[in-house]
């Protein structure tokens, strides 16, 4: 099995977001850069998918040559060679082009990647290159089970989950619980130096959205706090205060 | 010109966040002097249908076929698209619900339209742009976004828009798009529905519990609380690893983000990927017995104590409210 994982490179979970130049550029200053979280239940699963000799895994990321270190990770971590599109990520819209583009042709036989970023968190780019490529996608996976030519998805939906049958090629955006996560092991991190890591360069693609300014969201006020011995306060200042129940 | 807004619908339903994007679109619709068209797919009564009139819907297309009761992604992106033609709709809503995300970027490809997902209000109109507010940052930051492209796609967050009553008599007809047979690839071989549970993202109130609570095996007044106040369930990270309660009832930075009116944290210390997937919540409520976690940082009223005591309190305090 060809596999294709597309993985985007995002600030660390624990970073803290602030903006400078009036609010419209992310500020990375001290900001740690690792693999998306959801992309990497995509490329574990891609390695349970292909382990024995099963299919080959290619990682593609649309980065500028500073993501270098989030792609040797992937590498490490199992995947067999690289991809980097040369470009900033503007948006989902160009970086799912971008991965169209590439993948045109090449006959992967499935596309995996996180639910979404956790940066932007558009949950796009699987649809858009399901699209773009004509096959279908499924934006947020619970679970993947392949058997030869057939994907069986369990898909999440409000209240409950749907399971889906589909032919591959297929794109999916995997989200937690899909497959018991990877890490990098001394022998991977070793090979990883000279897997092969191509660096292709973009297409053009026309802008449909911009970001104008970012905003952090508003701080709440002092919290109020009520006695442990009369919880009952509690409730009544959410009915007649807040008015929320 | 007109907007155009797909209602999801349920098991022939119409839930909440679908009378959310028909009374946002009309919003939108009136400020740009155009006509609101709803579509819904599935096997929706007339009844159901016409309740659409009530927040301003003033034409409603109705496909109505027992091969597409379920989601089918392609297909429904086809259809959606075919219709925004017909109703030469510049601008079309729909909800950013599990299946409005894989919906809304298919759509905004085959139209090359700039999509605003997660929006959280509405857009700000002017003779030279178009802008959105949307969650960024997975909750820690809001982005400011402009569409460009003359044909923009807005999805909605569940409990991001008040409904405003917009009474119409909206006019229904069938509509029949042209559909091929790749339209049809996956097959929906079965739904599983947890029936008894309030789904999360759209809950308007969410009792989620953490650490604190010691094991799954003390769960119960976390349920028992949710079930007085007709809440959702959630979980923390650490919670939902260690397997006491499933994935998708995690909340945070890496599962789902909500947005409810109540939000009450039990036992859950407030770590930075935790808050930034309620940071939306209009309010927090957190129950914890170290006084110096961080969530009450950012919580409206807390508790400090010990929630084995204080939970089970409430929930008959909220009992007897409710009773009153």
């Amino acid at each position: 099995m060809k596999i294709l994982v597309c993985i985007s490179n995002v600030p660390d979970t624990t970073s803290k977001i602030t903006f400078s130049n009036d609010n419209t550029i992310f500020n990375t200053t001290g900001v740690q850069f690792i693999v998306n979280p959801y992309d990497e239940i995509a490329l574990s699963k891609a390695i349970a998918l292909t382990e024995g000799g099963k299919g080959s895994i290619t990682v593609i990321n649309v980065g500028e040559a500073t993501t270098e270190p989030t792609i040797r990770k992937a590498l490490a971590t199992g995947a067999d060679n690289a991809v980097r599109v040369n470009a900033f990520p503007r948006d989902s819209w160009f970086v799912a082009k971008q991965i169209a583009h590439f993948a045109d042709g090449k006959d992967f036989d499935l596309i995996l990647l996180g639910r979404e970023s956790i940066d932007y968190n558009g949950n796009q780019v699987a649809s858009l290159v399901g699209e773009l490529l004509n096959i279908p996608s499924i934006s947020i996976a619970k679970k993947i089970d392949i058997t030869e030519n057939t994907a069986i998805v369990e898909r999440e939906i409000e209240g409950g989950k749907e399971i889906i049958n589909v032919s591959l090629p297929i794109i999916v955006g995997t989200a937690e619980g899909v497959a018991e996560p990877r890490i990098p092991n001394m022998r991977g991190i070793m090979s990883a130096r000279t897997k092969p890591l191509e660096v292709v360069e973009p297409i053009d693609v026309p802008l449909l959205v911009k970001v104008v300014q970012y905003e952090i969201p508003p701080s709440r006020g002092a919290v109020t706090l009520v006695d442990a011995s009369s919880p009952e306060k509690l409730v009544e200042l959410l009915h007649t205060q807040a008015r929320v129940i | 010109m007109s907007v155009l807004v797909f209602v999801e619908n349920i098991e022939g339903k119409f839930k909440k966040s679908a009378f959310e994007v028909v009374s946002y679109a009309k919003t939108i619709a009136n400020t740009l002097n155009q006509k609101l068209t709803a579509i819904s797919i599935g096997d929706v009564s007339d009844t159901a249908l016409e309740s659409l009139g009530k927040y301003g819907a003033n034409k409603i297309l109705n496909v109505n076929s027992e091969k597409l009761k379920s989601f089918i992604n392609q297909a429904y992106a086809s259809i959606i698209t075919q219709a925004a033609k017909q109703e030469e709709a510049t601008i079309i809503v729909l909800s950013n619900s599990f299946s409005g995300k894989g919906l809304a970027p298919r759509i905004a490809a085959k139209m090359e339209a700039g999509l605003a997902d997660g929006a959280v209000g509405l857009p700000e109109i002017n003779e030279n742009n178009f802008r959105i507010k949307k969650t960024a940052f997975s909750g820690k930051a809001f982005a400011l976004t402009e569409l460009t492209s003359v044909i923009k796609v807005i999805a909605l967050n569940p409990n991001s828009f008040e409904l405003r009553d917009e009474i119409t008599t909206p006019e229904i007809t069938t509509f029949e798009a042209d559909l091929h047979s790749q339209d049809f690839n996956t097959i929906v071989k079965e739904i599983v529905r947890t029936t008894d549970k309030i789904s999360l993202p759209d809950a308007e109130i969410v009792v989620s519990g953490g650490r604190g609570l010691k094991g799954p095996e003390n769960w119960g007044i976390i349920e028992d609380l949710a079930n007085a106040l007709g809440a959702a369930t959630a979980c923390s990270k650490p919670v939902s690893d260690a397997g006491w309660r499933p994935h998708e009832e995690h909340v945070g930075q890496t599962g789902i983000a909500v947005s409810p009116n109540l939000y009450i944290a039990i036992g859950i210390s407030g770590a930075i990927q935790h808050l930034a997937g309620v940071s939306s919540s209009k309010t927090i409520v957190v129950i914890n017995k170290d006084p110096e976690a961080p969530f009450f940082k950012v919580a409206d009223y807390g508790i400090v104590g010990d929630a084995f005591e204080i939970v089970p309190k409430i929930t008959s305090a909220i009992k007897a409210l409710k009773e009153s």
